[in-house]
């Protein structure tokens, strides 16, 4: 048996039980979210005892010299100590900004942070409520806008969606956490020829890159192609037609599996950029929304000739129910 | 020590680490595709699919290696578990002669390769 320290509490965690699981299931509040390793909402920081490698996969160097580990894909081998703390540390206060509907799904929040945020278009960030409820956003904002801008997909029953549509106000405290996720804009090669990709709220990080991409002068063509089922999933859309007008190189393409017309593509997004793309040899790409999409995506890009280096996905993880579900999706 | 051209492995010759990060996605390609094999390399996280095969590239080219005939065995377990045969292993062999020739490596240093590929069979069949 393995057991863990919080705040001068021992904790016993059952065989196989992760960090996370076990504090909660002894009533320790730690904000989570995907519970898969991915979305670094259950970050905590071990003050002693040895934490198992897989537990910090996809962390960045400072983050794992200064002992922070994901609690989720924490399993303490038998008989191990585990001395651990919170990451409020990394925590930056916010407010709510201003909030609007994008579409009847996709709400709008925009937060401002008490301290300086330092961020790369596209990563994605931890949302906490005060009672510490946790969700995984995209940022939409460039860095120099100031205020973080998440496209929150309203879930049905969803806890944080939910609760930020019917309950919460501008001025809100809440607290954002990271940012992590390498999907984002990196200068250089500016004539290389750019795809990106997403479905649904997807767009988010999206919406960012292109324009992080476009302000750093980038001069090859730009791919954008967002999915959803119908039309009414797609947003933005007036916004990015702009875009596309004021910048020669850069291509707004959305499509829907039913109730195209004339502005808006009918049939699976893949058939889509294969029309358009049909040799994308040596492009940039980067993927966002429905994992399954995004993993069947990056496969036949990459079969069609992108080099693995260039292929940027990240594929949106549902929030995992809690024990006791609290209705979250 | 000696550096005479046919002591230096064909890691060596062909450009080293760089030479394996473009043949991999070459050669990772061409097992995805390829429907007799593809399930056995299929990976939910490509990128650690792709260091597996870039790992599998340098050690058959004699580059820097840590992996013994036990590894190979218990890393192929689960696949011969899963039905990996002789078919499988000559279709891998065959993508990766296609891959060396498609980056023009010189067939006396192809033949090599496939030498030390073939010598494998036994650890990767687990017999």
């Amino acid at each position: 048996m393995a057991r863990v320290k919080h705040e001068s509490r021992w904790y016993p965690l059952e065989a196989e039980e992760s960090v996370l699981d076990g504090l909660l299931r002894q009533g320790v509040a730690v904000p989570n979210a995907c519970r898969a390793g991915a979305c670094q909402s259950c970050l905590m920081r071990a003050l002693s005892g040895d934490v198992p490698e897989a537990a910090r996969a996809g962390l960045k160097d400072t983050l794992r010299t200064q002992g922070y580990f994901l609690a989720c894909v924490c399993r303490p081998v038998t008989g191990a100590e585990l001395e651990v703390a919170g990451a409020d540390a990394l925590r930056v206060p916010a407010r709510i900004e201003s909030m609007s509907l994008l579409s009847p799904s996709v709400l709008r929040v925009r937060l401002t942070t008490d301290a300086s945020f330092d961020y790369r278009a596209g990563q994605y960030v931890s949302l906490l409520r005060a009672d510490g409820l946790a969700r995984s956003y995209s940022l939409a904002s460039l860095p120099r806008e100031g205020l973080l801008e998440l496209h929150v997909r309203l879930v049905p029953g969803g806890a944080m969606s939910g609760w930020l549509v019917r309950e919460a106000r501008v001025g809100d405290a809440m607290a954002v956490q990271g940012p992590a996720g390498s999907c984002f804009y990196v200068p250089g090669r500016p004539e290389q020829p750019l795809l990106l990709a997403g479905t649904g709220t997807g767009l988010a990080p999206l919406y960012g890159i292109v324009r992080d991409a476009l302000e750093a002068g980038h001069t090859g063509p730009i791919w954008l192609f967002h999915g959803a089922r119908t039309p009414e999933g797609l947003y933005l859309a007036d916004e990015l037609r702009e875009l596309a007008a004021r910048n020669v190189g850069f291509h707004y393409r959305p499509g829907v599996l039913t109730g195209g017309s004339r502005d808006v593509a009918e049939g699976a997004l893949d058939v889509l950029i294969r029309a358009e793309c049909p040799k994308p040899v040596g492009y940039r790409a980067w993927l966002c929304g429905d994992s399954d999409l995004v993993l069947s995506l990056r496969k036949k890009l990459f079969l069609s000739g992108l080099s693995l280096k260039d292929l940027h996905a990240d594929a949106f993880l549902p929030s995992a129910p809690r024990v006791e579900a609290v209705g979250a999706r | 020590m000696s550096t005479a051209a046919q002591e230096k492995s064909v890691y060596e010759q062909i450009g080293g680490e760089p030479a394996m990060a473009a043949a991999v996605d070459v050669f990772y390609r061409k097992v995805l595709s390829d429907d007799r094999i593809s399930h056995f390399f299929e990976d939910v996280d490509m990128e650690r699919q792709s260091a597996k095969q870039k790992a599998f590239l340098t050690m058959v080219t004699g580059g820097p290696s840590n992996y013994t005939g036990k590894d190979m065995r218990a890393g192929h377990a689960p696949l011969v578990k899963r039905g990996l045969n002789d078919v499988h292993f000559d279709a891998v062999v065959e993508h990766l002669r296609a891959t060396l020739e498609e980056l023009n490596v010189p067939a006396p240093l192809v033949e090599r390769v496939l030498a030390i590929a073939g010598g494998a069979r036994a650890d990767v069949l687990n017999r």
